[in-house]
């Protein structure tokens, strides 16, 4: 990761009227005991990640846990106590406003909590709404925006007002109002924790897709670690203003650094997360194998054929086979850690 | 005060001095009522009557300083003199464009040889472009109602009246609006400039009209010019508030949207801000519209001309049909404006959902009409005599007005009369010697005592030092005729108006009925009761009372029924099913629950009361409000701003006591927000 896009270096965000004193004499990462004491409340600790680009990268949190300060901070909405924001290698923070604005109107979009949809614009304005502000002339701004919401699939609703959407149609404007000016760096507020589980279904695919076709880093901000397993490649996972750990979904799985991260990952769908690789065992010299699997391949993509055969599968990295998978590996990943710790 | 009730530390129990609650109160009393009953001679002179020599003579310094002010003072390149005269005479330019255009017309030459260049637009004009403004905005049912109200004035000979004081109206809303947005957004933007303008609003909505309309009159000249700032300055704080309000109700997610996508500071203000607040801000536009016409009417009073005059002018002719329909034409005018105003509310609410072609259809409609009403004008212009409504097609209901009242007053007279001694007897003479009778060091001791123990020491300093202002400027007595008055009024509102909020408030059809009946009230221009009151009253303290209750009873059962229907539903539930009768709800829970609003609804009830004082020192009050108006027919601009600041501090006393009292309430029923 020599070239990060976005990152951030003992960044911490305090709030409260002493808060500018303990930034100044550097005891804002000491323990949150005497900042409370003093009434304030340290929402983002000492945070430091590099976000490269490309990646989809999801900072994983329950409430309070600082998570949605921190993409403020990392969006320049707020800025952070102490520390620095680094977009491309430029401090977004010391940068002079004009140039921020430009960043914004340019590199960046943002999808909302609660769409932040305008009342009194139209479908068509509120996504043409980010050019609008640019001085994008209108036929070329609104020739853009329905290339957006046909993008998203509501074409035949631009004429439509917010509050006659559903909440999934309103956070698909939202996306495509984000993607409206073709940002670098796309960020979502966690965007779907205002829908019903089945339309969040629905939404995780669709930015799956559109990740897909247009390759935007994206920072993710979530509760739920299932949609965050589903949609990273890389998960930080937050408790009281500092990040517990970073990692793809199985290595916080299999190497848990902390307890918190433990609990959390031990209900986590572990066929969904762990591959091939994590679960082979050594293969056997001359061994007869029913077929093979890529070590890169999710359990849950193969469970039910190695579960199947009568003969383990062999793991295969680019030609060679590298281990074994067989019946017993899948039933202890699918009946879980416990299982496998009493057998230990 | 509520910041610093906020920080208080919550009072401690106080369990084991039971005796203590009820002895200081009780002690009080006590000591109140042997104060009042005790002779002349048992207590200093001093005590009963504030002495002449400790009087801060504050009339005559503010008249030498606003002399000063227009004679000498000077900013440098022009004196303040030429300052003002200079915005008077852009408003006056504003002002004559629109009376021009509604009711004048323009005209060279003054007297008999006056001609006529360009009359103003004919009354069916009139009617065609309104209705067909009122369709664009509300459909088909506003559009007939602008018609039949527009005709109305038409008919009985209203006309010209009436769209004086309309041209006056829409030049003061739409100053008043813009500027009370402006003044709103820069409030959100910079809270000291908030801080420091909380007060001021807070004055110019308590003070009478009266005292402000004279400095103005001083600084402006005399002219329309000064009854128009006057006017701005009563009908901008409500828009101020709401701009506030409004503006801080945008979810931050869209503020954060205009910085995310770049907008400038000027973009997210105009662009995301102010529209997504549009419905709020048109509540706000209503508010001054119908402020401006309360004031504007109060204005023309004083020789503006227009529809309050001819009311005032048939008053003191005693010509009641002449006054009724006058009266009924404000009320038209009232309604037609309000009316107009929330149809526009509501359309920026729903922004026009509708298929193309009917929309075209009736963008056409529209179109037609005014092009048509256009027409009209020039053809007016071309041929003058078709301009005016015929004379012979008026019509007037002003005899059978006065056949009625004469006819109530020959076989009512004794009962009427009764009534009206029977109250001035039993209850406001005996309640007015009272006031009168308290010395004042002990009612600025208890004042401030009060506002100790509900806010702390800020409060108690605030109230106290207000109310000894009313002492020290010798305006006590006055003072206390005020506090007399307004005090009866608003315990009789109270007795009128909880009850029947409680009773309506879960009662649909029933509340139907009460909203539609205080709605009336509130619309009404205030003196319009006095009309059908002085009628049957005669003037004097009783018809004040009346005028002021029923000005005044609104904002309790409003309140009130707001209050018990916010009582959650799972506490009703909770005390059925413990077994608690009817009346037991109401006691035990809906009225206890319900009190922190009806203190507001309190709170309301008095401020209006004092709005009316001005408007009842017409029937010959003595009390504050009667001094506005006598020092405004004398120009003695320091006498009325200081009578005039007397009105608003009792009102802010009232305001800051009560308020404190509601959050403290609130705070221990768990209900702050």
């Amino acid at each position: 990761m020599s070239h990060p896009i976005l990152a951030c270096r003992g960044v911490a965000k305090l709030y409260g009227a002493k808060a500018s004193r303990f930034v100044r004499d550097g005891r804002f990462a000491g323990a949150p005991e005497e900042l409370s004491a003093a009434g304030v409340v340290s929402a983002v600790r000492d945070v430091d990640l590099e976000i490269a680009r490309g990646e989809t990268f999801v900072i994983m949190g329950l409430s309070g846990s600082g998570k949605s300060t921190l993409v403020r901070c990392l969006s320049a909405l707020t800025p952070p106590s102490a520390g620095e924001v680094l977009f491309e290698g430029k401090n977004l923070n010391a940068m002079a406003e004009g140039d921020l604005l430009q960043i914004r109107r340019h590199q960046m979009g943002m999808v909302f909590q609660n769409f932040a949809l305008l009342p009194h614009l139209t479908v068509l304005g509120n996504v043409a709404f980010p050019l609008d502000v640019q001085g994008v002339r209108k036929a070329e701004r609104e020739a853009k925006a329905l290339e957006m919401i046909r993008l998203v699939g509501l074409s035949g609703r631009e004429g439509r007002f917010p509050r006659e959407l559903s909440g999934g149609q309103q956070q698909r404007v939202g996306i495509a109002r984000s993607l409206a000016v073709k940002p670098d760096l796309w960020f979502l507020d966690e965007p779907f924790s205002a829908l019903d589980p089945l339309i969040r279904r629905e939404m995780q695919d669709e930015v799956l897709r559109l990740q897909g076709l247009l390759k935007k880093t994206i920072v993710f901000i979530t509760h739920d670690f299932d949609e965050a397993v589903r949609i990273a490649d890389r998960i930080a996972i937050m408790k009281d203003g500092r990040i517990e750990q970073i990692g793809t979904a199985e290595e916080l799985v299999l190497h848990p650094a902390t307890d918190y991260v433990r609990a959390f990952t031990q209900e986590a769908p572990r066929a969904k997360i762990l591959t091939a690789r994590a679960v082979m065992a050594p293969a056997p010299s001359g061994a007869d194998f029913a077929g093979r699997v890529e070590a890169r391949a999710r359990i849950a993509s193969f469970a039910h054929e190695v579960e199947a055969a009568d003969r383990p599968f062999a793991v295969v990295d680019g030609g060679a086979v590298i281990g074994v998978v067989d019946r017993l590996a899948m039933i202890d990943v699918l009946v879980g850690r416990e299982r496998k710790a009493a057998a230990a | 005060m509520s910041v610093a009730a906020a920080t208080h530390p919550a009072p401690a129990p106080r369990a084991g001095v039971p005796l203590l609650r009820f002895a200081v109160p009780l002690a009080l009393v006590l000591v109140t009522a042997v104060l009042v009953s005790l002779p002349t001679s048992a207590l200093p002179a001093w005590a009963w009557k504030y002495p002449l020599a400790w009087q801060a003579p504050l009339p005559a310094w503010i008249s030498a300083f606003m002399k000063w002010l227009m004679e000498t003072a000077s900013l440098g390149l022009f004196t303040v003199r030429d300052l003002t005269r200079g915005v008077a005479s852009a408003l006056d330019a504003v002002l004559f464009a629109a009376k021009a255009v509604l009711a004048t017309g323009v005209v060279q030459g003054a007297g008999a040889s006056a001609t006529t260049i360009a009359p103003p637009i004919p009354w069916f004009a009139m009617i065609l472009a309104s209705s067909a403004a009122a369709y664009a905005v509300g459909g088909r049912r506003l559009a007939f109602g602008m018609a039949a109200g527009l005709l109305y004035l038409a008919v009985f000979g209203q006309w010209a009246s009436a769209m004086i004081t309309l041209a006056s109206v829409l030049v003061a809303s739409v100053i008043g609006a813009a500027s009370g947005l402006l003044i709103g957004l820069a409030c959100v933007r910079w809270r000291t400039l908030e801080r420091l303008m909380s007060p001021l609003l807070d004055m110019a909505q308590t003070m009478p009209v009266f005292a402000y309309l004279l400095p103005m009159l001083i600084l402006f000249g005399f002219g329309p010019a000064s009854a128009m700032v006057a006017t701005v300055i009563y009908a901008l704080p409500p828009m101020v508030r709401v701009t506030i309000v409004a503006i801080r109700a945008v979810p931050v997610e869209i503020r954060e949207l205009g910085i995310m996508s770049g907008c400038t500071r000027r973009q997210i203000t105009w662009k995301m801000l102010v529209p997504s607040a549009l419905p709020a801000l048109m509540v706000g536009v209503n508010q001054v519209i119908m402020l401006s016409l309360n004031v504007v009417i109060i204005a023309s009073m004083i020789g503006a001309g227009g529809l309050g005059w001819d009311v005032l002018a048939a008053l003191r002719r005693l010509d009641i049909g002449g006054g009724l329909e006058a009266g009924l034409a404000i009320t038209v005018l009232a309604v037609l404006l309000d009316r107009f105003a929330q149809g526009m509310a509501q359309r920026a609410e729903r922004v026009a959902k509708e298929d193309g072609a009917g929309a075209g259809g009736r963008r056409l409609a529209v179109r037609a009409a005014l092009v048509a009403a256009l027409g009209l004008w020039i053809a007016a212009a071309v041929w003058p005599e078709i301009a005016l409504y015929p004379n012979g097609w008026k019509l007037s209901t002003a005899p059978y007005w006065s056949q009625l009242v004469s006819w109530i007053n020959v076989n009512f007279f004794s009962v009427l009369d009764a009534i009206r001694t029977a109250a001035l007897v039993n209850v406001l003479t005996p309640v007015k010697r009272f006031m009168l009778a308290l010395p004042w060091p002990w009612v600025v001791a208890l004042v401030t005592l009060a506002g100790w123990r509900l806010g702390g020491l800020r409060l108690a300093l605030t109230t106290g030092a207000m109310t000894l202002f009313l002492a020290v400027v010798g305006l006590w007595q006055t003072s206390m005729l005020t506090v007399y008055l307004c005090g009866v009024a608003v315990v009789i509102s109270l007795a009128i108006g909880v009850p029947i909020g409680v009773a309506a408030a879960n009662r649909p059809r029933l509340w139907r009925v009460v909203e539609a009946v205080i709605d009336t009230l509130q619309t009404l221009p205030a003196f319009i009761y006095l009309i059908p009151i002085v009628m049957l009253f005669r003037v004097g303290d009783f018809t004040a009372l009346i005028a002021i209750v029923l000005y005044a009873v609104a904002p309790a059962i409003r309140y009130t029924a707001h209050g018990v229907r916010r009582v959650p539903v799972a506490l009703i539930e909770a005390g059925q099913m413990t077994g608690c009768s009817r009346r037991q709800l109401l006691t035990r829970i809906r009225l206890p629950l319900a009190a922190p609003d009806i203190l507001l609804g309190l709170n309301q009830t008095i401020m209006l009361a004092l709005s009316m004082l001005v408007i009842t020192a017409l029937v010959g009050t003595r009390d504050l409000g009667q001094e506005t108006y006598m020092a405004l027919s004398k120009a003695d601009v320091g006498r009325g701003l200081v009578a005039g600041v007397c009105v608003a501090f009792i009102g802010m006393v009232a305001d800051r006591l009560i308020s404190a009292a509601a959050e403290r309430l609130r705070r221990r029923t768990g209900l702050a927000a």
